[in-house]
């Protein structure tokens, strides 16, 4: 195999506040081809966002780093669009001007004005939101509004697509049909994607492998899933094929088995660290 | 009146005769519902009024009475007769143009001011005591130390509405830059944008809906500094003509005077409100 297109190595972070250190990750090595998608899976809480945040440069690891494309990672940039939970449009600007403010600062002087016209319109219409260019975040549906999100992302030109649970605060139809959108522009475009997912048939139907973290405090990677699934992928055809429901199988009885004890652990430890703070919040 | 619109809006230019109904009624229904009630209680005020003052002996003219007196007042609100003998037109404008200047310094500093407070934890720590201690100095307390300051009172009378004005302003924009989203400051950052297209595409606008809060909370106060320093510095003003108009006992006068007061008030601020909401469209209401 070449050199990863993305490699995550020996990542360590821990939050302090007030003197107290709180270890989120430890140890944390992922490497990633080029087109390749990765789903990245676990229990809340136990610090996914965090990696997707090092890896866009939002965050800075406490050790360790990031290698995207044979460059280190010090500060977040277009080369790592983020599509965010909830789709963070800015809520003044309408849907065309939302994705045109990031592509007149990374296109300027690049590429002409029809020429970027043209690229926001491109963008927007591999998302099917032609048809409510003018309209303003808040007239618009949370599908609709995930949509654009995805669409101003793209339009960056990312090298690695990170994506924090896409589709988390969508129903479940809106939710099926925008999976088959990101898949079929997936297919398109073949971007290397990193998602964040809650959704275990989502990680199942989307990714080429699934990254399962263990809980925290001190997550690390559990284990690795290779999807071994033809693509084009049909969620009603895949429905019924045993390599689908093993690899369900395997995420869930990662989820619920092995996870789940050092869950109860950690949540009562958490628990009994958040009492005796509100006995001493209480005596002071 | 929101629905209402957004019943006509769509009507196509060559409407139906159908589509005009429609317009007319809501035309109709808005009147019944937003402008009979206040003229109906209007009418009612000064129909109490009338009966009270036109005892005799009573202390404060009946309306008729006010009208009749001030006829020439309001008939002619342009007459210059030199000095500040001038119509009540002038005199608001004066008072308007002190107000305009004032508003606008305190427009300028306070936005600037509260975006750096709102920015910088230690300028917040280091000037947010003093704001607080300055915004409670009653307006005209300023007055006769800007009269030293200035050694001359239309300066003066700018500075008390500057001040008066300043500190909902900065206090308001300072809360609006605290409260932007963090998610907007990341979008800044992935795409890269430097201080001042922040500056400009994200922060003005992410906290526009507080930034205008506060100039509408500013407006209403300038106005009422304006006449409270006017009746104290004299020349050409509604303040001074009403202080101007006590001092002859011409009671009618001052009632006139307090009804444009009034009018001209209520226009700044809904003026004020009605360009933050064309700015702020969109933007949920802080
Ligand atoms: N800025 C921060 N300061 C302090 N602690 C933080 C910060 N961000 C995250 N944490 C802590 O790090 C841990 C992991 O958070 P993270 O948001 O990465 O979890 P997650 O896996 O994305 O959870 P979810 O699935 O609920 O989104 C949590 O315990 C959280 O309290
Ligand atoms: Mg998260």
């Amino acid at each position: 195999m070449s050199q990863p297109y993305l490699s995550i190595s020996r990542v360590d972070m821990d939050f302090s506040r007030g003197g107290v250190t709180n270890p989120v990750l430890r140890d944390v090595n992922l490497d990633v081809q080029r087109g390749e998608y990765i789903s990245l899976i676990g229990h809340s809480g136990c610090g996914k966002s965090t990696v997707l945040n090092i890896v866009a440069g939002l965050l800075r690891a406490t050790s360790g780093g990031v290698i995207v494309d044979g460059r280190e990672v010090n500060s977040p940039g277009p080369d790592r669009a983020l599509v965010f939970q909830n789709h963070s449009l800015l809520p003044w600007l309408t849907v065309y001007q939302n994705v045109e403010i990031a592509v007149q600062k990374i296109f300027k002087g690049k590429r002409s004005a029809a020429e970027q016209r043209d690229w926001i319109l491109h963008n927007l219409d591999m998302v099917s939101m032609s048809h409510a260019l003018d309209r303003l975040p808040a007239e618009i549906s949370g599908g609709m509004k995930q949509r654009v999100g995805i669409a101003r992302a793209l339009a960056m030109e990312p090298k690695v697509l990170l994506l924090d649970e896409p589709f988390g605060a969508l129903d479940a139809l809106t939710r099926a049909h925008l999976q088959d959108e990101v898949m079929r522009i997936q297919s398109e475009l073949q971007n290397t994607v990193m998602m964040i997912t809650h959704d275990v048939d989502e990680a199942v139907l989307l990714s080429d492998r699934i990254v399962m973290m263990t809980n925290g405090p001190s997550a690390t990677i559990g284990q690795v899933l290779d999807i071994d699934l033809p693509r084009p992928r049909d969620r009603l055809a895949l429905a019924d094929d045993p390599r689908y429901t093993h690899y369900r199988h395997e995420v869930l009885s990662f989820l619920y088995e092995k996870q789940r004890k050092v869950e109860s652990i950690a949540n009562a430890r958490a628990r009994g660290a958040a009492s005796t703070r509100e006995a001493a919040a209480l005596r002071a | 009146m929101d629905n209402t619109h957004s019943i006509a809006a769509p009507a196509p230019a060559s409407a139906p005769p159908s589509m005009l109904r429609v317009r007319a009624g809501a035309a109709y229904s808005h009147f019944m519902n937003h402008v009979l009630p206040p003229l109906v209680v209007i009418g009612l005020l000064c129909a109490v009024w009338e009966l009270l003052c036109s005892r005799p002996g009573a202390a404060l003219p009946a309306p008729s009475q006010v009208v009749s007196e001030t006829w020439e007042l309001i008939t002619q609100p342009f007459f210059d007769n030199g000095g500040n003998d001038v119509g009540l037109a002038w005199q608001i404008l004066a008072s308007l143009e002190r107000v305009a200047y004032g508003y606008l310094l305190a427009v300028v500093a306070g936005v600037s001011l509260g975006v750096l407070v709102g920015q910088s934890t230690w300028a917040l720590r280091g000037l947010d005591p003093l704001f607080q201690v300055l915004r409670t100095v009653p307006p005209l307390a300023w007055l006769p130390i800007s009269l030293a300051g200035f050694q001359d009172s239309n300066p003066s009378a700018i500075f008390v509405i500057f001040i008066t004005a300043i500190w909902p302003i900065i206090i308001n924009t300072s809360v609006g830059i605290r409260n932007i989203p963090e998610d907007y400051r990341n979008v800044a950052r992935v795409i890269r944008l430097n201080g001042v297209e922040y500056f400009w595409k994200i922060m003005l606008p992410a906290a526009a809906p507080y930034i205008f809060s506060g100039l509408r909370i500013g407006v209403g106060l300038s106005w009422l500094a304006i006449i409270a320093a006017e009746m104290l510095i004299g020349g050409v003003g509604i303040g001074f003509f009403i202080w101007d108009a006590w001092n002859s006992s011409l009671v009618s006068d001052i009632i006139l005077a307090l009804v444009y007061v009034g009018i001209v008030g209520f226009l700044l601020d809904r003026m004020v409100a009605w360009v933050g909401k064309r700015v702020t469209r969109g933007t949920s209401p802080a």
